[in-house]
């Protein structure tokens, strides 16, 4: 039996902010390694930017898992609308991930190009907007004696 | 959830327009359909798995007979007939590029879906006939410790192997059937990476130059441009000093050499590039005139640019030599031998024989045969001639051609195919097995 008074708790679980910081860090990496790309045709920065997505997919494919799971069975089903939301940006960032994965396999310039560097920015912009959806709120419940 | 469906739908969408089978437009002779430049998400992949021959042959035309010479070998690649009628068969495999990618992570192992499972031998093995009657009656080591030999070539009393990295001389006392003694190098070949690690080799008529083909060092350079230097191109060696320069350049890569019987020129085969669609690009048989650029990596079959090269250079572009004939996309040409005076007969008596590996990366397979490409005053003339098949059979590959040689001497075609490890021999059916010919010399 809890104690009586207000309980905030992070709307987050440590494993859960884990995860989702890779997408965080690496998309805009990866964007940012684009744009070096398309700048100076030097080829290791595509390569690093082929790497920094798989990492940044592989994830984003875990944070959809939990943010699933959380969905039906975890915390965010007491806060069910932001919960859907947050599932529907991160969906969008893992689907858009993979196809940037795979226009980033092309050979050589065509590995970046217009596509590409869109695709890293919406993933880049959607890993943000899911990590302010899941950190900027917490849960507050209150328990009465 | 419904929102979720919807944003997977455009992913789905991608993934099944990323299979493009090929139109059947005609990719073969001297002026082949070239289609738009098509770009795949994922790029299409047909792999034909091993399978054993049973009790089955590769398929000839009527007249001709097939047999398997050399079973077990491990990996063959070329084959060269020494004057006395003794075969060599250079088997390994080579190449150490680096995983770069995930995508080279990938292909890697989707690719090794289509090879044989055995070891490269490392090794010249030789096949003799001592009774004339076309069968082996010895097949032993010959070379051992070698490192992914290719290329064979016998100039002025002397054998010449071209390993993965270097050249090596060995000395050959006629009959011998095995060299112990060590190569001596002639020269060490372009081997950072080696992407494509095959090193073909020719020798000119009277034997005082040697040409090795160096392959690309990536599909279109997306390994930088500085991986290039020496790549993609035909180097002339002289086998006396070892010194060797550049006698074509911009051939993508160049998998096997031979001289022509009526004007003694060089000609390759040669691997174009892959991902622009299952018909770009087609793969060449060419003349390789000296100082000649052939496009790699700028350009195709003359002028046709390839974007994915950066930066472009409209000069090199504008250099570009458009190869002599189209082999067809992704038949991966690796065998090249030349056929006069009669050849093997019939529709196959002048002109060159080529041996196609067969594709991997196209939904429809190509290549998987031996064609005969006619030949008329030193010049090709007509369409390919299929002149060994059956080496698919329900999707699965039950053999893949590499090298050829013509046995002019014997009136043989040889077939080395480094899926079923053997080697195969062609003859017309009921000819005398060996014919002394004087106006047949080996070539």
């Amino acid at each position: 039996m809890p104690e009586s008074g207000v309980h905030a708790a992070a709307p987050a679980s440590p494993l859960h902010a884990i995860l989702l910081a890779f997408p965080v860090a690496l998309y805009p990496s990866a964007l940012i390694s684009d744009i070096t790309y398309l700048q100076t045709s030097v080829v290791q920065w595509t390569n690093f930017s082929q790497w920094l997505i798989a990492g940044a997919d592989l994830f984003a494919g875990l944070l959809l898992a939990w943010t699933i799971a959380s969905l039906l069975f975890g915390r965010a089903r007491h806060a069910r609308g932001r919960g859907k939301a947050t599932l529907i940006v991160v969906a969008v960032m893992f689907v858009l991930g993979i196809i940037n994965a795979l226009q980033h396999s092309k050979d050589g310039w065509a590995s970046v190009g217009t596509t590409g560097l869109i695709l890293s920015i919406a993933c880049t912009i959607l890993a943000i907007v899911a990590a302010f959806l899941v950190h900027s709120r917490t849960i507050v419940r209150e328990v009465r004696p | 959830m419904k929102r979720l469906t919807i944003a997977a739908l455009p992913c789905l969408a991608f993934v099944a327009a990323c299979s493009p089978s090929s139109k059947g437009v005609d990719q073969t002779g001297q002026s082949p359909t070239l289609p738009e430049q098509a770009s795949a998400l994922l790029p299409a992949i047909a792999i034909a798995p091993p399978e054993a021959w049973g009790n089955d042959l590769p398929t000839v035309p009527a007249g001709y007979t097939i047999t398997a010479i050399a079973k077990d070998l491990k990996i063959p690649r070329q084959m060269l007939v020494l004057p006395n009628g003794d075969i060599l068969v250079a088997e390994g495999s080579g190449g150490h590029a680096p995983t770069l990618r995930p995508k080279d992570l990938i292909a890697g192992l989707i690719k090794a879906q289509g090879k044989s499972p055995v070891t490269g031998g490392d090794r010249i093995t030789l096949l003799r006939d001592a009774n004339g009657d076309g069968q082996t009656d010895l097949q032993t080591t010959f070379i051992s410790g070698l490192d992914a030999p290719y290329g064979l070539a016998f100039v002025n009393g002397a054998i010449y192997v071209a390993n993965q990295g270097d050249l090596l001389r060995f000395p050959y006392a006629d009959g011998a059937t095995n060299i112990a003694a060590p190569g001596q190098k002639v020269t060490a070949l372009p081997a950072v990476i080696n992407h494509h690690w095959t090193k073909s080799l020719a020798a000119s008529a009277d034997g005082s130059k040697l040409y090795v083909g160096i392959g690309s060092n990536s599909n279109i350079g997306e390994r930088g441009m500085d991986a290039e230097e020496d790549r993609a191109v035909i180097w002339e060696i002289d086998p006396a000093t070892g010194t060797n320069r550049v006698f074509a350049s911009g051939i993508r890569n160049p998998t096997a050499l031979a001289f022509d019987p009526w004007q003694r020129q060089l000609w390759a085969v040669a691997n174009e590039r892959d991902e622009l669609g299952p018909e770009l690009v087609p793969d060449y048989l060419t003349s390789v005139r000296e100082g000649g650029f052939y496009g790699w990596p700028y350009s195709y079959y003359g002028q046709t640019v390839d974007p994915r090269v950066h930066p472009q250079k409209p000069d090199m572009v504008a250099k570009a030599i458009k190869p002599d004939y189209a082999l067809g996309s992704h038949v991966a040409a690796l065998g090249l031998t030349f056929a006069s005076n009669g050849g093997m007969g019939g529709a196959f008596a002048e002109g060159a024989f080529v041996g196609e590996h067969g594709s991997w990366n196209r939904s429809d397979r190509s290549g998987y045969k031996v064609v005969f490409v006619p030949f008329k005053g030193g010049r090709p003339a007509g369409k390919p001639v299929d002149f060994v098949t059956g080496f698919l059979a329900d999707g699965k590959a039950r053999g893949r051609p590499v090298g050829v040689f013509y046995d002019a001497p014997r009136g043989a075609l040889l077939v080395a195919d480094d899926v079923a490890n053997t080697v195969w021999r062609i003859t017309r059916t009921g000819q005398p097995t060996r014919t002394s010919n004087p106006e047949n010399p080996v070539l």
